[in-house]
């Protein structure tokens, strides 16, 4: 089948004079890919798999014990990890919304013929460029209640940012929109170019009105592509860590990225936190599948 | 070309040969980037020139300090012949096989008596009172305080101080004082405020500077032999000065809410508080008038007493220990037989760093070489130390997500804060079958 597939060696090509058949040239690409996935992807994932069901610890001579399932209902038990769970889809819920929604509206307004619109769309996407921890302090420097410039510019005063427990994680929130929805505004961009102009003339000549022809036409021919930002800005968002991490200590704050990093690499409670790590994955699996489905209902429509 | 070619990779093959065997012997000892690294460095360079023996002295940020030391001794890597690790790594890193036994080194050296007698109980012997050490004491250091001398003397401020108060503005002798202080001189209004604080919940930060209170309120964490904690980390005596820090938080500048040794030492340099809570190893620049602008106004207190008279501080500062993975452990063992000697102590602590040589610290010549010598020298022999049981981080994690919602986020008692982490300590004890 993979051979049907193929297209054939050419004959006079310098490979088939040095005696590579197409066989053999495939297996050249593929094979280093594979070892490569394998060792580095499917087997510490069920190394770790096998770990988790263990009271292993990294930084002890100590053998590892098998402990069934003791650890997945222990951290399942855990209010903090609880907390951890809800701090996060409350930040993927705000961040996710607020790239969307503003990424979405920065598509709305570029496709159209501005001037300079070449300049403006690679100046929005210039934050996507940088660093997360460079884009982390940045804005630690501009949240400053002492120095910063945003309480500056909003005549906030002295408002704490970072340091109120309630604010800290929608400030956070606020980077990330920042930084992502260029990303979305930029899928979005693709996708409102791609919409057929005349069906906007139909609609025009049947005066449709301005939300109408937003509602029914360039809303379901966007969905599909508007989805697949959604999934991968979800993804990111649920396994956020750099930005929450450089920003904010709060335990308002407190992502499953950072809890999970300070139980494997801190407190090198190594079995404990693969455990929590495939929690962590299924939930993520578990989430992006819910998406695919409904980005293949959105794509059949 | 061939030839010329062979010749050219001779010749670089050679250069490169001759460029690596210039040492015979390399040391390389890790430590946290700071400037007590850097005065280390400065005094093994006097030990290449002895011996020839090149020591570097790596660093990282202290952020990254224990996953990076932890890391390497995992994965049982010889990157690094000697550490200068964390007091609280010794449980682990002694159980974990990381650290050379250095008890006959110690012993044969009588250490126990060369060193001051808290430097060893905290940095080198593990278990406490165990006889089994892992560590030469090598950079002394303890919580301190340094103040501004300027608003303490200004006399309109001592009048109405006195007034208010009942007593004359000086340097605390109590925590009630401080806090006074700190009251008096927290004026928002003039972008001035009473205290700087640690607040930082990650890692050791935050829970040093409630340990200040709770030793000198003359409460403890808890049994050290027989790790019962109900009863100590939520005694009266804890609540009572978990409370007062609590109350001291109300007196930080605004943003207070993630803050350590860098940001304390900025509150006195940008001129915002009356007083901070600092290690003494990052009060020199606190002295220099090009990191300070109020340098000839700054003067430094020992930790004050609690309400009963007891008077103890955090206790920071590391040993040196010896890698049990390094190629070159024997080399290693020579360098620590040159450090301990009296005349490298003190030069140790003239290049900054702050000895833990009884003698040295006991001579007149130290205590008086700067403006907070001679507060760490009657803070080393009244000093207390977290948990060094391997599970520390575990036991930092909890007091960390219990202390912070209370001190910064407002939420609960002090009492339901302790009782709870007197819980989580508890459990976490049952769970390394430490207690019953």
């Amino acid at each position: 089948m993979a051979s049907q597939v193929m297209t054939n060696l050419d004959p006079k090509s310098r490979a088939a004079a040095k005696g590579l058949s197409d066989l053999t040239i495939r297996n050249l690409f593929i094979i280093p890919t594979i070892a490569f996935l394998i060792i580095f992807n499917i087997f510490p994932l069920l190394y770790s798999l096998a770990y988790s069901f263990t009271d292993f610890r990294a930084s002890t001579n100590a053998p590892a014990n098998f402990v069934g399932l003791q650890n997945y209902r222990d951290l399942l038990s855990d209010p903090f990890i609880w907390k951890n769970f809800s701090i996060t889809a409350k930040y993927v819920l705000i961040s996710v919304t607020g790239q969307v929604l503003v990424g979405f509206g920065l598509a709305m307004l570029l496709n159209r013929s501005i001037p300079a619109k070449g300049l403006i769309t690679t100046l929005l996407l210039l934050p996507m460029m940088l660093s997360m921890a460079v884009v982390g302090l940045f804005w630690k420097l501009l949240y400053d209640p002492n120095f910063g410039i945003i309480n500056y510019f909003l005549g906030l005063d002295k408002f704490e940012w970072l340091a109120d427990p309630d604010v800290a994680l929608y400030a956070i929130a606020i980077v990330d929109i920042w930084m992502w929805a260029p990303f979305v505004m930029l899928l979005s961009l693709a996708g409102l170019s791609a919409v057929p102009k005349h069906l906007y003339e139909a609609a025009e000549i049947d005066r449709a009105s301005g939300i109408y022809t937003f509602f029914r036409i360039t809303l379901p021919l966007v969905a599909p592509i508007l989805m697949i930002a959604i999934i991968f800005r979800t993804m990111e968002a649920f396994k956020t860590f750099d930005l929450a991490y450089v920003l904010s200590s709060q335990p308002t704050t407190e992502l499953i990225a950072i809890r999970l990093y300070k139980m494997a690499f801190q407190e090198w409670q190594t079995g404990m936190s693969s455990a929590f790590a495939y929690i962590v994955l299924i939930m993520v699996v578990a989430i992006t599948n819910i998406y695919v489905k409904y980005l293949n209902k959105v794509k059949a429509r | 070309m061939r030839t010329k070619l062979i010749s050219i990779a001779g010749g670089l093959a050679l250069a490169l040969a001759s460029g690596t065997s210039a040492y015979a012997q390399e040391l390389t000892i890790f430590w946290a980037e700071w400037d007590p690294a850097n005065y280390l460095q400065e005094l093994v360079n006097e030990y290449e020139e002895e011996t020839g023996v090149m020591v570097t002295v790596e660093t990282t940020p202290w952020s990254d300090f224990q996953t990076k030391a932890f890391t390497e001794f995992n994965a049982r890597g010889s990157a690094y012949d000697m550490i200068v690790g964390d007091s609280q790594w010794l449980g682990a890193a002694s159980e974990g096989g990381h650290y050379v036994d250095l008890t006959d080194f110690f012993n044969e050296h009588n250490l126990g008596e060369v060193m001051a007698p808290a430097t060893v109980k905290y940095y080198a012997e593990y278990p406490g009172n165990s006889g089994k050490y892992w560590a030469v004491p090598a950079e002394g250091d303890a919580v301190g305080w340094s103040y501004r001398k300027d608003w303490f003397e200004d006399p309109d401020e001592m009048a109405a101080f006195k007034e208010k108060y009942g007593y004359d503005l000086a340097p605390p002798e109590d925590w009630k004082q401080l806090t006074d202080i700190a009251e008096f001189f927290h004026r928002p209004d003039e972008n001035r405020y009473g205290i700087a604080i640690y607040t930082d919940n990650s890692y050791d930060a935050m829970v040093m500077g409630v340990e200040n209170a709770i030793f000198s309120y003359g409460a403890e964490l808890g049994n050290f032999e027989t790790y019962e904690v109900d009863g100590y980390v939520n005694s009266d005596k804890a609540v009572a000065a978990l409370e007062n820090y609590k109350k001291l938080y109300s007196y930080t500048p605004p943003g207070w809410a993630k803050t350590f040794f860098v940001e304390n030492n900025q509150a006195i340099t940008e001129g915002l508080v009356a007083m901070s809570m600092n290690y003494f190893a990052f009060f020199p620049a606190l002295l220099n008038e090009a990191s300070n602008p109020h340098a000839a106004n700054t003067g430094f207190f020992a930790n004050p007493a609690g309400p009963d008279g007891d008077q103890f501080a955090a206790l920071g500062g590391q040993g040196i220990s010896v890698v049990s993975y390094s190629e070159n452990k024997e080399e290693a063992m020579k360098f620590l037989e040159w450090f301990i000697k009296d005349e490298t102590q003190k030069r140790w602590a003239e290049l900054g760093g702050y000895t833990a040589s009884a003698a040295v610290l006991q001579s007149e010549e130290f205590r008086k070489a700067t403006p907070y010598n001679e507060a760490f020298y009657q803070t080393m022999f009244k000093v207390k130390d977290f948990w060094a049981v391997p599970e520390f981080a575990e036991l930092l994690t909890a007091a960390n997500q219990r202390l912070y919602p209370f001190i910064v986020g407002n939420e609960g008692t002090a009492k339901e804060t302790l009782d709870a982490l007197a819980a989580d300590w508890e459990a976490t004890f049952k769970k390394y079958g430490r207690a019953q």
